[in-house]
């Protein structure tokens, strides 16, 4: 496989720890977690049911706030922020990609691509040529003016993550991209979603299925709110199958 | 391994000399398994005794094809399924079979490093499906696909069967341990209710 450039730290975890409740019913959903995502880097986490990958997304995605701990997006730290200076950044900089795809079903493909960057405050002309492009990197400009009824299950992700990495934004966080789709159909999706890291972006994906973890560069395994083990980064080429081509 | 049959299969659509037959075996399954001209030798001289191949009459190199019995018995491996029902002595399973009556040995952390392993072996066998076009168009890439995607399914079964046996091991130690049951083998301390 051709060598991938990893550039800078683009997200960066230091001690997250999120508490529910407090007292002896307190739960610690998430205890010193520390993770650090480079651009051109896809980051899987995995974990059972209640490990804590939900909680760590929403984070990451500052839908949530640590009971402490930092988090560092594109060099801001949000706590430092407040709400607006949060939502501004998180708004511009984060796209999410859901199990469900969340389009909206009365836009076209072209349209729910370029809503965020309409909010954004980008022109409706130049919006909707951005939409185009972002719809173009993920091979399927030619459905630009479908709705998402008249799309394919496979199709609509790929419209969920031109939309996520629309104009600046360079950090998707996806729960679940494949967890509606076929087997197949999700081995595609998890391809383009590659594809658009590898073109300049980063990427966190919470997934319970190892198959579609894989195509991250690695995986880190949460257990009660803690991270255990990670695979690490890139195996050198040499460690990979023997005595295959 | 079949690299009988394999052979059989390799030579009904052509003669092949012996360097021919190892090449295309490897070429045609990926090189996922690499064979030696002694296996190639061995096998056609078994194949030849067992009147299933025949040489070409005065091929030099000596050419191999089919006999009348040798395409019977490609047709019979064709149509008959891959027996499954005697499993392969398989360490891992023996050692977590091991591992959960043994006092002392956390069996979570055994799952924990084996997960993590074979999820490293899955990254790995992923990069190199990466690598294929989506779409393949040549028989080889397709051939070599397939035998990917089984070592990648292979890799996944493991990967969710030792998720399998976390949730079932957490589970047990849940139970009150029976005076008369050995010392629980499990760190007893695990908070599995979230």
């Amino acid at each position: 496989m051709s060598p991938r450039a990893v550039g800078p730290v683009l997200l960066s975890a230091r001690g997250v720890t999120r508490v529910h409740g407090e007292g002896p019913s307190a739960v610690r959903a998430l205890d010193g977690v520390d993770l650090d995502v480079r651009l051109g880097e896809l980051v899987a986490v995995m974990g059972a049911s209640g490990s804590g990958k939900s909680t760590l997304l929403n984070i990451v995605g500052g839908l949530d706030v640590p009971t402490s701990g930092t988090i560092t997006l594109a060099g801001e730290e949000l706590s430092g922020l407040d709400a607006r200076a949060r939502a501004r950044l998180r708004r511009r900089s984060v796209g999410y990609v859901f199990q469900d795809f969340n389009l909206i079903p009365a836009l076209t493909a072209a349209e729910n691509v370029s809503l965020p960057r309409e909010l954004d405050g980008v022109g409706g002309r130049a919006a909707r040529g951005e939409a185009r492009a972002a719809l173009r990197e993920v091979g399927i400009e030619d459905l630009a003016d479908r709705f998402p009824d008249e799309m394919s299950g496979g199709q609509r992700q790929r419209v969920a993550i031109a939309r996520a990495l629309v104009g600046p934004r360079r950090l998707v966080l996806a729960d679940e991209p494949t967890g509606a789709l076929d087997s197949t159909t999700g081995e595609d999706v998890m391809r383009v979603l590659r594809a658009r890291i590898d073109a300049g972006a980063a990427g966190l994906l919470v997934t319970h299925e190892p198959r579609f973890a894989a195509w991250a560069d690695r995986t880190v395994f949460l257990r009660d709110g803690v991270v255990v083990d990670g695979t690490g980064r890139r195996a050198e080429p040499e460690s990979l199958l023997t005595g295959t081509r | 391994m079949s690299v009988r049959q394999g052979m059989l299969a390799l030579l009904a659509s052509e003669p092949m000399h012996a360097y021919q037959l190892r090449q295309q075996f490897e070429q045609r399954t990926g090189g996922t398994w690499p064979l030696n001209m002694g296996q190639v030798s061995t096998t056609l001289d078994r194949l030849v005794r067992d009147g299933l191949v025949e040489q070409v009459p005065s091929s030099d190199p000596a050419a191999y094809r089919l006999t009348a019995d040798g395409r019977a018995e490609l047709a019979h491996w064709w149509s008959t399924p891959v027996v499954r029902s005697a499993p392969q002595r398989d360490e891992l399973s023996i050692k977590l079979a091991l591992a959960v009556t043994a006092p002392g040995v956390d069996v979570r952390e055994i799952v924990q490093a084996q997960r993590t392993e074979t999820m490293r072996a899955l990254t790995d066998l992923t990069r190199l499906k990466a690598d294929l076009p989506a779409q393949v168009e040549s028989a080889d890439d397709l051939a070599w696909s397939l035998v990917l995607d089984n070592l990648v399914f292979s890799a996944e079964a493991e990967v969710r069967w030792l998720d399998h046996v976390e949730v079932r091991v957490a589970r047990a130690a849940l139970r009150p341990a029976t005076p008369s049951s050995a010392p629980s083998p499990v760190d007893t301390r695990a908070d599995v209710t979230r």
